[in-house]
């Protein structure tokens, strides 16, 4: 059972930020010398307890935390199998785990001197979560969002104005979040000497996917200690939704080295795995793209395919390159789920229990549908309800009247 | 270095004059009007050509690369017809170099070892390659210089005395200094700016320095050409070859010559530059 797994899932990345064959620093010249700047002031931020110390600060007055760990009591009843657990990172101010990262990074822009940031998002929760904290600090902030994301993510392109951000809404390609990343490394290559890029997700070139990792891992501590507290136990299974997959990364990491604690990622898969979908692990192979070696979805001349998902925040065809590390290595299990189970769940989630989802995590609770049942009613399964369901509430009344009509 | 670039350089050495190094999209906006193109610049005066192999996410192209880049994978263009571009480029000329340029994934995916065969096999002298720093060196920088072919590596404004070596060490042909930090297209260069720039990089290195991003305009080129052993202009050729179009976007009459004339006034501007110097 034990035999050829390696000593441990949590040393990485080495020291080039390779995961096995993922991750990397594939990016233009004028950009390396910020990213071994940026790797360098990371590490002595890390090292430095001040730094840890006005971040635990800000974590409990201003995000919020810890996020409750809470038993979905009628979600179990329902499902008649597991005993279900949501990490409840939606409760977070700005409404999403997306805070905890950005947080984390604009502490360190400030203690790197830069007065400018930028960000690109897809559901726009990364977008809102920098905003907030550039106004918090201060800072300059401009945000690339795919101009389709810009129309279905009304809520938050408000928000984000309102609390001073500068949003662009990208035009190239499919106008979703590749797009965005895009335009965000363009403005990083043209400003490098006053800008700050706040990566949402745990990828893009070294340091990045650590870094976020990291900033996010507090989402898994808590959670051991807090199911400690309530069971006295490790959980048994843990599954979260992933586009770059940061949310569940910061769940995840803290328990990759505990054996007997399943773990599920759960891509998107859009209208199906043969058709539209945002699932890289299912439906892609490894490749390069915006500074990192991961799976992504392609077609055979290595072009980048557009991805599909309802979910403006998983809509991109690549994931963070931990994740396919941990594919690989077969520690974490990926599964899918499409728009319509996410739908459903999202439904669900919000007569059962009295808490409207994100669209994101509700692809988590998708699958925690079918895998709860499964198991016996003393497995504890842990959710990570990483955002808010309020950005979505418009699309989904809109899906909702359309369904309404047709039936 | 390859012999037709090593040639080259030589030859331009004894004339006394800069390179005029010209960029245009493979397969932009059709393969076949992108053939003709080609084989006009040595004509209208280009000494080294690039040739772009269109990706679908350029990250430091300006919006005129990335448009022609997607012009060209719309029509159909793939890593495989831009090898066949050169090789059928090659049987017209043995002499001008051919620089391909772009972004690793589709080399990654076409695979390292059967790329560089197929390149070197098609007449492929060098390779930029944009999203490939020093630190990733060993995916496709080392097997290309192993296999004879040419990796010129990008310096730019923010690659300072201490990172220079690193950069130029396994760089071979010639040294493009991105006069801007910015994507293509972008600013224009300020040309003492670019000498004082191009003469630090000569401290470190004996290879030639091409300068290229923010070059438009013959007076640029001239400008420029006298401060460093070569020009690059891209994204100019490209919005002239774009404004030859018709409204589908569509290759007319006119789009060859449109380039190869922007190419034949810059080239004069280029060799206007020793001459003033002289």
């Amino acid at each position: 059972m034990t035999t050829a797994i390696p000593n441990s899932y949590r040393s990485g990345p080495d020291e080039r930020g390779h995961f096995g064959i993922f991750g990397g620093r594939f990016v233009a010249e004028t950009l390396m010398p910020l990213i071994l700047d940026l790797e360098k002031a990371y590490a002595d931020a890390k090292a430095d307890p001040a730094f840890q110390g006005e971040m635990n600060s800000y974590r409990t007055h201003y995000v919020g935390r810890p996020s409750p760990l809470y038993y979905a009591e009628r979600l179990t009843e329902h499902l008649g199998g597991a005993k279900i657990y949501f990490k409840r990172d939606e409760l977070n101010h700005t409404g999403s785990h997306k805070v905890n990262n950005v947080l984390g990074q604009i502490m360190l822009a400030r203690r790197m001197g830069k007065k400018r940031i930028i960000a690109e998002t897809g559901a726009g929760q990364h977008g809102v979560a920098t905003a907030t904290l550039c106004a918090r600090f201060g800072l300059d902030c401009v945000v690339y969002m795919g101009a389709v994301d810009v129309e279905r993510q009304q809520p938050n392109v408000l928000r984000m104005e309102m609390l001073g951000a500068k949003v662009i809404p990208v035009q190239s390609g499919a106008r979703t979040l590749k797009d965005a990343m895009n335009e965000a490394l363009r403005d990083w290559v043209t400003n490098v000497h006053n800008t700050f890029y706040c990566i949402g997700t745990v990828a893009g070139p070294h340091p990045y996917p650590m870094m976020v990792r990291d900033f996010q891992s507090v989402i898994g501590q808590e959670t051991r200690t807090q199911m400690q507290e309530a069971e006295g136990r490790l959980p048994d299974s843990l599954v979260a939704c992933i586009g770059g997959g940061s949310n569940a990364m910061g769940l995840f990491h803290p328990f990759l080295d505990d054996p007997s604690v399943e773990i599920f990622g759960v891509e998107a898969a859009g209208h199906g795995l043969t058709q539209l979908h945002a699932a890289s692990i299912a439906g892609g192979r490894p490749g390069v793209l915006h500074g990192n070696r991961t799976y992504l979805l392609m077609d055979d001349d290595g072009q980048i395919a557009e991805a599909h998902s309802i979910s403006a925040g998983l809509d991109y065809p690549g994931i963070g390159p931990e994740h396919s590390w941990l594919h690989e290595a077969k520690r974490v299990t990926y599964l899918s789920a499409t728009d319509d189970e996410a739908l459903d769940a999202f439904l669900l989630l919000s007569r059962l229990e009295g808490i409207i989802p994100a669209l994101e995590p509700a692809h988590a609770v998708a699958k925690v549908m079918q895998l709860a049942p499964n198991k016996p009613k003393d497995h504890l399964m842990v959710v990570n309800l990483c955002g808010r369901g309020d950005k979505d509430v418009p699309q989904v009344g809109e899906i909702l009247r359309k369904r309404a009509k047709q039936s | 270095m390859t012999s037709r670039m090593d040639a080259r350089f030589a030859q331009l050495k004894s004339e006394g004059r800069s390179a005029f190094v010209t960029f245009v999209m493979g397969g932009d906006p059709d393969p076949e009007t992108s053939l003709a193109i080609v084989k006009a610049l040595p004509q209208a005066g280009a000494d080294i050509i690039e040739i772009g192999m269109p990706f679908t996410d350029p990250m430091a192209d300006g919006p005129s690369i990335q448009a022609a880049g997607l012009r060209a994978l719309k029509a159909g263009m793939t890593l495989r017809k831009t090898l066949q571009l050169v090789r059928s480029f090659r049987e017209g000329d043995a002499a001008t170099p051919i620089v391909l340029m772009g972004y690793y994934n589709p080399i990654y995916i076409y695979g390292v070892d059967k790329f560089l065969d197929d390149a070197k096999s098609a007449g492929v002298d060098g390779l930029i390659i944009v999203d490939l720093p020093p630190e990733e060196d060993d995916e496709l920088c080392i097997p290309a210089l192993k296999a004879g072919l040419n990796f010129i590596r990008l310096a730019t404004p923010t690659t300072d005395d201490k990172r220079l070596p690193a950069v130029l060490a396994n760089t071979s042909g010639f040294v493009y200094y991105v006069s801007i930090t910015g994507i293509t297209g972008a600013a224009a260069a300020d040309s003492s700016a670019v000498g004082s720039a191009v003469a630090r990089i000569k401290r470190h290195t004996a290879l030639p320095v091409c300068v290229g991003f923010g070059i438009r305009t013959p007076e640029t080129a001239r400008a420029i050409a006298a401060h460093a052993d070569g020009a690059v202009v891209g994204t100019a050729l490209v919005d002239a070859l774009k404004a030859s179009l018709d409204a589908e976007g569509r290759a007319t009459a006119k789009t060859v010559n449109a380039v190869a004339d922007l190419a034949a006034a810059l080239a004069q501007g280029v060799r206007g530059a020793q001459q003033a110097a002289e």
